[in-house]
């Protein structure tokens, strides 16, 4: 307790040497803070996005350029045992435009079954029906934020748009998907499968969202459909299937290397921090030689020393690391504010990067503690 | 009052520096007794080993080679940290640049010896607040060392001294850096402190200084002359040596 008081006294008494010590640390725990508040706020969003795909669905994504996967290879997935419905999609962006308001979206060209396998809900109008299919219909459905761009508050049912300058007759506008998708889950134009095959020019199929019946049973449909896809395809490597959960394994693993990168870099920081803090504890050491040799000379013993310089570097560092962490927060919220990109705070990542600092503390000041305490007392008071 | 019951006994104590090569015999075979409650100085001309004797009985250095009792304690090859203990109980220091911590206040500096034996903060205050009082000081106990005058924190050094209430004050050159009015203050404490039970050891090259003390010994390149005072009054060859 009395070593913690002389410690914060003698840091006290220089303040601006004491900010400069601590600087390396500050700002070490505070780009991390800052960085794995964005990482995982990203890392959230696309877990968010996944998880709206619903724990039933699959989706079989062709990957492969070379090979070929049409409308009707697609329809074979629909015979697999367990599967409910399916929903061949291609997709592309485009450019919207209501009189003189336009606006870049992405445009899925799909079934009518898209809407229950994607579990989606309408705000007004209908979604495409089979027909508009069959008939190459020029309908669109719009996302929220596609229909509010465009039409603001009015209704877009029934008017027309111009995609990529061809004339849409607006049937449907889609419910919001909620905030937590971002702003691109909402910034879209649906258009029948066939339509959109024009619109982006190819007869392929990109993905196919499949519906189970069982929940239960989607890793044995999916290793039917893997089975479908492969007399279908041929090669392995050119499709995936994969469901909810290998995607949040996938989201989840690209979090982890995110966060050893993050780690490896915090920590270089904050050794820099130490090293420091090391070099002002070590002229703090050799100033105070007259010092040492004065409480030596009543009786401090070499512990007591050890100690003494122990905790003044450990206060360093952790003051270090608390504003580092208030720096961090302070930061991110302002990146939030200034971008609106979403960011999520770690509690367990601050106490850590208040630990490490904390250690780095201790680390970094046993040398020149150790130091210090070894100092003889006679020379220490002859020194001036 | 000097009770005739040993509180140091040195014995046969040498000490050599090597310097560049050259050893240097700072102490040479000295020895010497003193009594509890004794008022006693040792005088030598600067260079003489006055200070190195003072190392050996502060327990701040180890002899090479002689005994030293001290409060009936073999202390001449003890460990530092067993040293570091009976300085912190057995000694009070009074040095000649007072050797006061800056950043602290009089008041801290005092409890700083308490500090080290692990006393409660209460008990500690009260202590050191008594000590900074018998020295006079006790309206200063929140002022720097920086916002006092010589005297001053030469008397928050002996209020640093008595805190731990230790059976021996050592003093090194008390009053070396101070005027001589301050002296005369600082040696009539010294005087008061013996006369309360207080056993002193002043080292000094002034015969002066020296004369206030009970029994004067002469120190002269590493060796002890008993006769310190008569000598220094019938050759007058100490003091301009310094
Ligand atoms: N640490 C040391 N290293 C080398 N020589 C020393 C050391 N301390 C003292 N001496 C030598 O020992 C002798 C006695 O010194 P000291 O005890 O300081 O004398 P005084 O205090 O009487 O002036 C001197 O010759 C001095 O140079
Ligand atoms: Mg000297």
């Amino acid at each position: 307790m009395q070593t913690i008081k002389m410690a914060l006294k003698s840091i006290k008494g220089n303040k601006i040497r004491a900010f400069l010590t601590m600087l390396g640390i500050i700002i070490g725990v505070s780009s991390v803070i800052v960085m794995v508040a964005i990482g995982q706020g990203s890392t959230k969003e696309v877990q968010d996005q996944i998880g709206s795909l619903g724990t039933n669905v699959l989706t079989v994504s062709v990957t492969g350029s070379d090979v070929t996967f049409k409308e009707d290879d697609a329809n074979q997935i629909q015979d697999v045992n367990g599967v409910e419905a399916i929903a061949p999609t291609v997709s592309g962006r485009v450019t919207v435009k209501n009189g003189q308001t336009n606006t870049q979206v992405s445009m899925i060209g799909t079934t009518s079954s898209y809407l229950d396998v994607r579990d989606l809900q309408l705000q007004s109008g209908r979604f495409i029906a089979d027909l508009d299919h069959d008939n190459h219909s020029k309908i669109a459905v719009l996302g929220s934020d596609t229909a509010q761009t465009l039409f603001g508050l009015g209704d877009p049912v029934g008017e027309s748009v111009k995609v990529n300058g061809t004339s849409y007759k607006v049937v449907g506008v889609l419910e919001s998907v909620g905030s937590s998708l971002g702003t691109s889950g909402d910034s879209t134009i649906i258009v029948p499968l066939s339509t959109g095959q024009r619109l982006a020019s190819t007869t392929e199929i990109g993905s196919v969202y499949v519906k189970v019946e069982n929940e239960d049973a989607i890793n044995f449909a999916s290793r039917l459909i893997e089975q479908t896809m492969y007399t279908i395809v041929g090669d392995t490597d050119s499709y995936s299937v994969s469901s909810q959960e290998d995607l949040m394994e996938t989201a989840s693993s690209v979090n982890e290397t995110m966060t050893l990168m993050l780690g490896g870099s915090a920590a270089i920081s904050l050794i820099v921090g130490g090293i420091g803090i090391m070099n002002i504890m070590l002229v703090s050491v050799s100033e105070r030689t007259k010092e040492i040799g004065i409480r030596k000379a009543i009786g401090a013993k070499r512990g007591n020393i050890l100690l003494q310089f122990l905790i003044e570097s450990m206060v360093l560092s952790s003051f270090g690391g608390i504003i580092g962490v208030g720096i961090g927060v302070i930061s991110a919220q302002i990146y939030t504010l200034a971008t609106g990109t979403a960011i999520a705070y770690s509690v367990p990542v601050m106490l850590l990067s208040f630990v490490f600092s904390l250690l780095v503390g201790v680390v970094f000041g046993v040398f020149p503690a150790n130091k210090a305490s070894k100092l003889h007392p006679i020379q220490a008071l002859r020194y001036e | 009052m000097i009770i005739h019951e040993p509180i140091i006994q040195i014995k046969s104590m040498k000490k050599m520096y090597e310097l560049g090569g050259e050893t240097v015999m700072a102490l040479q075979s000295v020895s010497l007794d003193i009594q509890k409650g004794d008022f006693i100085s040792i005088i030598g001309p600067s260079g003489s080993g006055k200070s190195t004797f003072m190392n050996m009985i502060g327990c701040l250095d180890r002899p090479d080679s002689g005994e030293y009792f001290l409060d009936s304690e073999e202390v001449g090859k003890m460990k530092s940290s067993q040293l570091a203990a009976i300085r912190n109980k057995k000694i009070g220091f009074i040095f000649q640049n007072f050797n006061l911590i800056p950043k602290l206040t009089a008041f801290e500096n005092v409890e700083l010896p308490l500090i080290y034996r692990e006393m409660k903060a209460a008990e500690r205050r009260e202590i050191a607040l008594g000590a900074l009082k018998k020295v006079g000081l006790a309206d200063r106990a929140n002022h720097l060392p920086t916002q006092l005058s010589g005297g001053q924190q030469q008397r928050v050094a002996i209020a640093r001294a008595l805190a731990g209430n230790p059976p021996i004050l050592l003093a090194d050159e008390p009053t070396g850096a101070l005027d001589s009015k301050t002296s005369k203050e600082i040696l009539e404490i010294m005087n008061s402190l013996n006369e309360q039970g207080h056993t002193i050891i002043l080292i000094t090259h002034d015969l002066e200084v020296a004369k206030r003390a009970n029994r004067v010994v002469r120190i002269h390149d590493g060796q002890l002359y008993e006769n310190g005072g008569e000598w220094f009054a019938d050759n007058k060859n100490g003091t301009e040596e310094h």
